[in-house]
Parts: structure tokens; C-alpha cells; sequence
């Protein structure tokens, strides 16, 4: 099949639209049966990927507005590869343990939506493409928060929105600028990222380019300072709305920082990573800081989802294939990690219906499944080793070393920090008296709730023990992109900072 | 004595002239049927405007690029003929509107109808020459025709709405005749291609050039007027209030995309001979419209004013275009032209299903926010349709508007102006919010009530017009590729 990965990206969408037609009481399963089947076409597209090629594979290109180099142009490699597999798993299992009540099809159609958009960005190698389900993916979010979420989930909705928004629309200055330079040169339009890759610009011009599409993907990530918004929109989503956003829609930040910052402006990438790494280092300390101060439970999971992008922004600009193939493989565990604890925390918001920490304690005596469960996904949050959040913030703390030694002692504080402000919440969550009376009656983990955390279960000891299956592909194709970087750099310092990387690589 | 001038007909090419002919006799015969019989239903009268129309369509696209008629005074070029179409496209979707399901007092009268095709004429000729006097008359008998239009409203506002756009556009035509005066003396001309010949050889002369920049900055006022830039946009919203809803909607598309055509030909001149004072005053007006514009949206409580402050803002956008004078710019201007035609129009329309005898939502607007809170359970496909119009004017890909927004951008671009392209896009996140607005009182907040209100207006035709609207909106991105190679091949042949 190779139009698989239109299949992929417009599956969901068609389902949705005939989802209008389908009955409010079997919307659930419907999309259930759907997000099944688009998590079964994933799969099939990982078996069909062929591991040893780091190139794009399936790729599909129909032009669409020739006279202004705009394509319908969609490819994978190993990079965007498992987070399509991971967002498409992601959305089921948040399907799956969906508790909310009210207008279950309007949910159910915009998860739909939501995946067409999340799968298409991470496919889509045209720029325009890619922005334009970058975009779309802000509607059915909008929504998703707007209308399910906390009293204040208008203006969280509309924060998130607008500032996204902003954010992108100076990255598409810089994609426009791009585009206009790739026409200079060529004489022909294109917006095609792996025509960009061929373009080699003025370093001037790779600063400011540098620049404008940081404003997207940070705000997107969110880096600090630009994290200002995301509090809200957790603090407010619903559940499933955070699910999404932690595991998914965060990466496309960070995925668009491997896609196009680094290929197309390798010089200006490695000027940058001192101040990115000085603000990833904030990310991870003050709000993992933040997160301790935290009285929310919830609060406490979205600031330390915060804290451990910083590490994956880390291991991007690490620039050799440890700490990018560290980054992506952080970004799969963490979409599973924090999506599961944002999971866990519905479990007893939907139980309690509140999300302060002092309402809790000691309910590992009334719900022991449920901290066990907890126990699992705090533990892979930590990083402890044999679970998936070891390999790769390990993977990118080894990467990082050669960049800065001193950068990443102090980010490996992260994992103190973070046993930290995890530990505390658990202990005062699960153990001590139990202070509240109501606490005593809470029921355990359902079958439903139970089906949806064993498979993430699995995935975190099965990737933390045996992480091969996925980081080899991962690492081809990362392998291929740092060789690319090094030969598309023109200053010596940037070849020195790429090739450094290689010599320790062959070590 | 003076000797006596032949002219063959031949040299006339009157041919040029049909379009315009068709609008009139058109016109002329809708007031000739209501003389042999009175009262017949409006539904006749729109069905005739809308084949003549049709016709008048046909002798547009039957016409050749590039060639002139009429003593001269004629330019039939290929903007000429993309923009004529782009006018009778807008008015056979605004025409359909007047066959809503209940009455209105401005089409009982078969006047309204011979008014608006002479309104259409006026349009044409405006667009159809480089003659500063006939631009004029063409301008003049456009707006008079429409000033009565927007008062057959019958409602107290409207006749505000009337006087007060009257009122400017007398303003407007003042500075009009003062600049073309202006320009006439010191150049000897009226025909735009000798002014530029004349200026062309006498770029040295210093005291005539700042008559002609002066004469120059008198038309650009003039034009502002005409397509609300600010600080001249005064008179928009409240005409947009008064006006009924499709006629705002069509107050916003083609008296602008006339006022812009003739911008493109007249400062497109200037810019083009060199004359940079011209270019930085439009990049100043386009930058403070489009901003400040944005900034008055936000605050409005009326759906219809914050769509007049949108539309001002997005003239601000186009006319920016403008100043770029490039091949690629004056493209951008069409296509953004045709793709915001069909989203505003059909926003509008939503509007005018909606419309109410009795405002029971506010004392003084007809469209106030709240009246919209929790369309998507009252009214879910027109929640979803609305949505998808707010989408698209704030510039969510893949929707309609998005294409013409990163094309404009593109060329500023292009051009050089990466600030422009900068302000563009801040500006459109600016823009987004109020869209959003809306879309937040229909999805996310409880209805205020649930009584037939909200759709109180609505009937097939409109259903029609909306069904139109939501099509173009939706598949625009296949069909852009073809309206930017013909709309580009139509411009470059023009030598713009």
C-alpha cells in the first residue's frame, strides 16, 4: 500500500464525518471501533517500515498549486514514525478511559478530527501542509477544552488558541521568507521541506529564520518564558483534552524543531544552543520548582510535563544522534508517561471531584490498584531505570555531556527534582490516615479504567527493558539527518560541533 | 469654422460598452414592466436582475484583453475584465438574498432593483477606464445609487446610515475633483497613460512634482473614503448598521474592490514612475487601518459592527498589496478579492437569517453577541457554517481566506517588506479573537432562548446562497490553482 499514509491521516477525519450520523448512545464505541482501526493501520505502517533506512519512506506528492509550490506531499521516516503510532495508540486509550457525561458524539467526532490533524502533521513534509494541520489541530482542541472543561475554560481555551496562533503565524512569515529565498535561487516555488534542505542560506539569514520558527514550535512546546498558557489549558481541560495535549500536541513542538530548524539551519542551530540550552535548564528547574509548590494535583502533573520538555529541547540541540535520538525517543515516553498520569488523575478527579492535594491520603489502602498503577507511571516519570523514561533522558544526558559537562549536571537534576516533588505527591496521596471520611468508600480501578492503563503498562517496561525495536529505526534515521547537518554546515564551528559528535559516536 | 469629425463606428467599439449597456437596458426595462403592470412579487424582479445579470456576466468574458473603445475613454484590460466579473459574481449572490421568508419594505419597490443594476453600470465603468473623469462619473453614479439603497431600509438608522455615507462621500468626492484638478493642471491631462508620460519627462521639475504628489495624496484621501481606511473609515460601521445585513455584506466587497481597482491603476502609476511619497503614505494607512481597525473589533457587542470593523481591517490588508505594485501583489488582490467574497457574503447572510423585526436581545443592535449564545443547540448546522466563516476570515488553513492571506504575505515577501508580511500575520492573530468570540457564544455558552428567533428569516434562496458560500469556503484549495494562474495571466497582460 502506498498511500498508506493518506489512508492514515484521512481515516479518522471520514469517520468523523459519518459519526454525525451515528446514534448519541453507541458514539463511544464507534469511536472506539475507529480509533482501533486507525491504531491497527499504524501498526501495519511500523511493520511495513523498513528500520535500516533513515530516509522518508511511503512517500506520496500530488501538487495541489504548482504556480505557488504547493504539494500534497506526505512521507515517514524514523523520527516521525512512533509518534504517529504513539498519538494513534494515545487517542484510543484516551477513548478508551473517557469518563465525561455530556455530548459524548460531539467529543467523539472532534478526537476524531483531533487525530486527523495530530497524524498529519507529523507526516506532512510539505510546509504548507504541515501548517495547515498544525493549525486545524487548534479547533477541536478549542472545543475540546471550551466546552468540557473547568469554570474558567473559556478563557484557558481561547489563551491556548491565541497564542498558539500568534506563534505560528510568524513562523509562517519565515516559511513564506523561505520559500521566496528557495525561489531566488532556483527560480521555481516550493514549498517541499526536503527541497529546503538543499537550500544553503547566508548565515544572517539562518539567525533570523531560526527565529521566526522558533516562535512557533516554542510557544508550542512551550518553552519558558512562552509557557504561560499551558497551566491554564490543563488546569481547565478536561481529560482527556490534557491527555491529548501533554502527549501529542506538545511534540509537535519539538518534532518541528528536529524537522525543520536543524536540517535547514544547521550554522544558526548550534549558535543558538547555549541560550536554548539556558532556557531549557529554567524549564527543568524552576517549574519542576514550581511544580513542588504545587496544591493541585493536576498542576503538579503539567508543570512536571513542562520540566521534562525542557529535557527533550535539551537533547535536540545536543546535535549528535544520542541526544536526538534520546529527544525522540523522550518524546514517545513522555506522551505515554504524562498521558497516563493525566489519566490517573481523572481516575480520582471523576471519583472526588477535586484535584487538591489535601483532600487525599491514604488511599493506597482503599484503591491499592490504582497505586500500584500510579506507582508504575510515577516511577517511569522519575526515570528510574528498566522504565521507559530511562533511556531516554539517559540517551540525552549522555548526548548533552560532550555539548556542555556543566549544563548537564545541572539538568540531571531533573530526575532529583523530580523523584522529589513525584515522591511527595505520592506519599501524600496514597499513604498516612486517611483524613477524609468520604475517602474510605472510593472504589478501585474499574475493568474499563484497567483496560486502558494495561497496555501503557506493558509499553513502559516492555520499551524500558528492551528499547531496540524502536530506537534503532529512530537512530538510522536520526544518524541520517546529524550526517546531513555536518555536511550542510558551512562554519567551522558548526562542523566541529556536529563532527565531535561523530567521533564519539564511533567510539 | 469648426470641420465637421467622422468617426466610423468601427472606432467606437462599442462592443466594449455592452456590459454596461446590458445593465442599463436591463434597468430600464424592470422600470418599463412595473409601469404596464403594478404589484407584481418581488420574486419576478430579483429572477430578471439575476439573468441580466447573467448576461451582462457573458459580455464580460466575451470581451478582449487590452483594447479600448469609446473615443479612448475605455480600457478594457484584463483587470478590468477579472474585476467586472469579480462585481456581477458578488451581485448575483447578493440578489437571491432579497427572497427571504418574511417582508421587507425596500424590495416591494421594482426601483430598488433598476437602482441596483444602475449601481452595478456605475461599478463597471469605474473599473472599465483610465479617464479621471469618467472614473469619476462611473464612481458617482454607483454610490448615489447605493446611498438610496442603503435608506430603503426604512428604519430610522438606515436613513443615519444614509446621510451620514452621503455626507463623506461628498467629502470624498470634493477631494476627488481637487486632486484630478490638481493633476490636470500641472500635466494637461486627464487619460492616467499621458499623466504618466508627462510626469515621466518632467520628474526634474521640482515644483511640479509636489503639485502632482499633492494632487496624488488629494485622490488617495478620496479613495480612502471610499474603502474606509483609516482615520477616513468613520462612516463605515454605522452605514454597516443601517444598511441591512446583505447590503453591508455587499457595501463590503464590491464598492471596495472598485475603489481598490482604480487605487491599483492611478497609485500603481505613481509608484511605478518612481514616486515613493505615495507608496509610504499607503504602506502608513494599510498599517494603521488594518491595526487599529482590529483593535476596534475587539470591542464591539454587535456582530455586524465587529464584521464592518473586520471588513475595514481586511480592506487595510488588500490595500497594502497595493503599495507593493508587483505582478504578484496585484494578484493577490483579486484572488483575495474572490476567495473573501464568498466567506464575508456568506457571514453576512447568516446574519440575515437571523434578523429579527423586534430586537429582543439589545435596545439598540440587531445582531448583538448574546443573541448567538448556543446556536450549536438551537441551530447546529448554522453554528457549524458560521464557525467555518469565522474560520476562515481569521485565516485558519485550509480554509478560503487563508489562501488569499499567505499569497499577500508571500508578496510582501517578495517585495522586500518581511515587516509588512510581520505586521500581516500579528495581525491576523490580533483578528483571530474576535472570531473567536463568536464562535465561543455559539459552542460554549447556553442559548438565551429558544423561540424560532435565531432563524426567524430564513428560506431556500438564502439556504442556496449559504450552501454557495460554505462550498467555495470549504474546497478553495482546489480550485485556487487555476483562479491564480488565470487571475495572474490576466493581470501580467495588463502590465501590471
Amino acid at each position: 500500500m502506498d498511500n498508506i499514509l493518506s489512508i492514515l491521516v484521512f481515516f479518522p477525519a471520514f469517520a468523523g464525518m459519518l459519526g454525525f450520523v451515528v446514534d448519541k448512545d453507541s458514539a463511544r464505541a464507534y469511536g472506539i471501533s475507529v480509533a482501533t482501526i486507525e491504531f491497527f493501520i499504524a501498526l501495519w505502517l511500523w511493520m511495513s517500515f523498513d528500520g535500516s533506512n533513515g530516509g522518508m519512506q511511503f512517500v506520496e506528492m500530488l501538487p495541489i498549486i504548482p504556480d505557488f509550490g504547493i504539494s500534497y506531499y506526505l512521507g515517514v521516516d524514523g523520527i516521525s514514525l512512533f509518534i504517529v503510532v504513539m498519538a494513534t495508540l494515545m487517542t484510543l486509550i484516551g477513548m478508551i478511559s473517557m469518563s465525561i457525561k455530556k455530548d459524548m458524539k460531539n467529543m467523539i467526532i472532534s478526537l476524531l478530527f483531533l487525530e486527523m490533524t495530530m497524524v498529519g502533521v507529523f507526516v506532512a513534509l510539505d510546509a504548507v501542509i504541515f501548517y495547515l494541520f498544525w493549525e486545524l489541530s487548534l479547533v477541536p482542541m478549542l472545543y475540546i477544552v471550551g466546552a468540557w472543561g473547568g469554570p474558567r475554560r473559556v478563557y484557558a481555551a481561547v489563551k491556548f488558541f491565541l497564542y498558539t496562533f500568534l506563534g505560528s503565524l510568524i513562523m509562517l512569515v519565515g516559511m513564506l521568507f523561505l520559500a521566496y529565498l528557495y525561489h531566488d535561487v532556483t527560480g521555481t516555488w516550493s514549498f517541499a521541506i526536503t527541497d529546503w534542505y538543499a537550500l544553503v542560506l547566508p548565515i544572517e539569514y539562518q539567525v533570523w529564520l531560526f527565529i521566526a520558527f522558533f516562535f512557533g514550535f516554542a510557544i508550542k512546546v512551550p518553552m519558558f518564558p512562552f509557557h504561560t498558557w499551558l497551566p491554564y489549558a490543563h488546569g481547565q481541560a478536561p481529560t482527556i483534552g490534557s491527555v491529548i495535549l501533554a502527549a501529542v500536541l506538545l511534540k509537535m513542538g519539538t518534532y518541528g524543531f528536529v524537522r525543520f530548524s536543524l536540517p535547514i539551519f544547521p550554522d544558526a542551530s548550534v549558535m543558538m544552543i547555549t541560550p536554548i540550552a539556558i532556557l531549557s535548564l529554567i524549564m527543568v528547574i524552576y517549574t519542576g520548582m514550581v511544580a513542588y509548590a504545587q496544591k493541585d494535583i493536576k498542576q503538579v502533573i503539567a508543570y512536571s510535563s513542562v520540566s521534562h520538555m525542557g529535557i527533550i529541547m535539551l537533547g535536540v540541540f545536543a546535535m549528535n544522534a544520542e541526544g536526538i535520538s534520546g529527544s525522540i525517543f523522550l518524546m514517545l515516553s513522555h506522551g505515554i508517561v504524562s498521558g497516563a498520569l493525566f489519566m490517573l488523575v481523572g481516575v480520582i478527579y471523576d471519583r472526588l471531584h477535586t484535584k487538591e492535594l489535601s483532600a487525599f491520603g491514604g488511599l493506597a489502602a482503599v484503591m491499592p490498584k490504582y497505586a500500584v498503577v500510579f506507582g508504575i507511571m510515577l516511577m517511569a516519570s522519575v526515570g528510574l531505570p528498566l522504565t521507559i523514561g530511562f533511556v531516554g533522558e539517559f540517551l540525552v544526558l549522555l548526548g548533552f555531556y560532550k555539548v556542555s559537562p556543566i549544563m548537564t549536571i545541572l539538568a540531571g537534576t531533573t530526575i532529583i527534582i523530580g523523584a522529589i516533588y513525584m515522591l511527595s505527591i505520592y506519599k501524600r496521596t496514597f499513604f498516612g490516615p486517611i483524613t477524609n471520611e468520604e475517602n474510605k468508600k472510593l472504589k478501585d480501578l474499574d475493568r474499563r479504567e484497567i483496560t486502558a492503563f494495561i497496555p501503557l503498562i506493558a509499553i513502559v517496561v516492555w520499551l524500558g527493558v528492551y528499547p531496540k525495536p524502536v530506537l534503532e529505526p529512530i537512530d538510522n534515521s536520526v544518524k541520517t539527518l546529524v550526517a546531513f547537518m555536518d555536511k550542510k554546515a558551512q562554519t567551522q564551528e558548526a562542523k566541529d560541533m556536529i563532527i565531535s559528535s561523530k567521533v564519539g559516536e564511533d567510539k | 469654422m469648426l470641420e465637421p469629425i467622422s468617426i466610423s463606428l468601427a472606432e467606437l467599439n462599442l462592443s466594449s460598452l455592452t456590459p454596461m449597456l446590458v445593465a442599463i437596458g436591463g434597468a430600464l426595462a424592470i422600470l418599463i414592466i412595473d409601469l404596464i403592470k403594478d404589484g407584481l412579487h418581488k420574486s419576478l424582479y430579483v429572477m430578471l436582475t439575476l439573468l441580466i445579470l447573467l448576461i451582462d456576466l457573458g459580455a464580460v468574458m466575451g470581451l478582449g484583453v487590452n483594447q479600448r473603445g469609446f473615443f479612448d475613454l475605455m480600457l478594457i484590460d484584463g483587470i478590468s475584465i477579472i474585476s467586472q466579473a469579480l462585481i456581477l459574481l458578488g451581485s448575483m449572490l447578493f440578489i437571491p438574498l432579497a427572497l427571504t421568508s418574511k417582508r421587507f419594505h425596500e424590495y416591494s419597490y421594482p426601483e430598488y432593483f433598476a437602482l441596483f443594476l444602475f449601481m452595478i453600470a456605475g461599478y463597471q465603468f469605474m473599473v472599465s477606464s483610465d479617464n479621471l473623469i469618467l472614473i469619476f462619473v462611473g464612481l458617482e453614479t454607483a454610490s448615489l445609487a447605493l446611498y438610496t439603497l442603503i435608506a430603503m431600509h426604512n428604519r430610522p438608522n438606515s436613513y443615519e446610515a444614509a446621510v451620514k455615507y452621503f455626507t463623506m462621500g461628498a467629502m470624498a468626492a470634493g477631494f476627488f475633483a481637487m486632486g484630478a484638478a490638481t493633476v490636470y493642471a500641472s500635466t494637461g491631462s486627464l487619460e492616467l497613460y499621458k499623466i504618466a508620460e508627462v510626469m515621466q519627462s518632467r520628474m526634474d521639475e521640482a515644483g511640479l512634482m509636489i503639485a502632482l504628489v499633492g494632487g496624488g495624496l488629494l485622490l488617495l484621501v478620496a479613495f480612502s473614503f471610499k474603502m474606509s481606511l483609516f482615520p477616513f473609515h468613520t462612516w463605515g460601521p454605522d452605514a454597516y448598521e443601517g444598511a441591512s445585513a446583505p447590503l453591508a455584506g455587499f457595501m463590503s466587497i464590491v464598492p471596495k474592490l472598485a475603489a481598490i481597482v482604480v487605487s491599483m491603476r492611478i497609485f500603481g502609476m505613481y509608484i511605478d514612475i518612481g514616486i515613493e511619497e505615495i507608496r509610504t503614505a499607503i504602506l502608513v494607512l494599510s498599517v494603521l487601518t488594518m491595526t487599529l481597525a482590529n483593535i476596534m473589533a475587539l470591542v464591539q457587542g454587535d456582530v455586524k459592527r465587529m464584521l464592518a470593523y473586520s471588513s475595514i481591517s481586511h480592506a487595510g490588508f488588500v490595500m497594502a498589496a497595493i503599495a507593493l505594485d508587483t505582478t504578484k501583489g496585484n494578484t493577490g488582490v483579486f484572488l483575495y478579492y474572490t476567495l473573501f467574497l464568498f466567506t464575508n457574503l456568506g457571514a453576512f447572510t447568516m446574519l440575515w437569517i437571523s434578523r429579527h423585526k423586534n430586537n429582543t436581545y439589545h435596545d439598540r443592535f440587531d445582531h448583538p453577541y448574546e443573541k448567538f449564545a448556543g446556536l450549536i443547540k438551537v441551530m447546529p448546522m448554522g453554528a457549524v457554517v458560521m464557525a467555518l466563516f469565522m474560520l476562515s476570515l481569521a485565516g485558519v488553513p485550509p480554509f478560503s481566506v487563508f489562501w488569499g492571506k499567505i499569497f499577500i504575505m508571500s508578496s510582501a515577501v517578495d517585495a522586500g517588506y518581511v515587516w509588512l508580511a510581520l505586521v500581516m500575520g500579528i495581525n491576523s492573530a490580533i483578528s483571530a479573537y474576535y472570531y473567536l468570540k463568536l464562535i465561543v457564544y455559539m459552542f460554549l455558552k447556553d442559548p438565551a432562548s429558544n423561540d424560532g428567533t435565531i432563524y426567524y428569516n430564513i428560506s431556500k434562496p438564502l439556504m442556496t446562497i449559504i450552501g454557495i458560500a460554505v462550498f467555495a469556503t470549504v474546497t478553495s484549495l482546489l480550485y485556487v490553482q487555476p483562479l491564480i494562474s488565470y487571475i495572474s495571466y490576466m493581470v501580467g497582460a495588463s502590465g501590471y
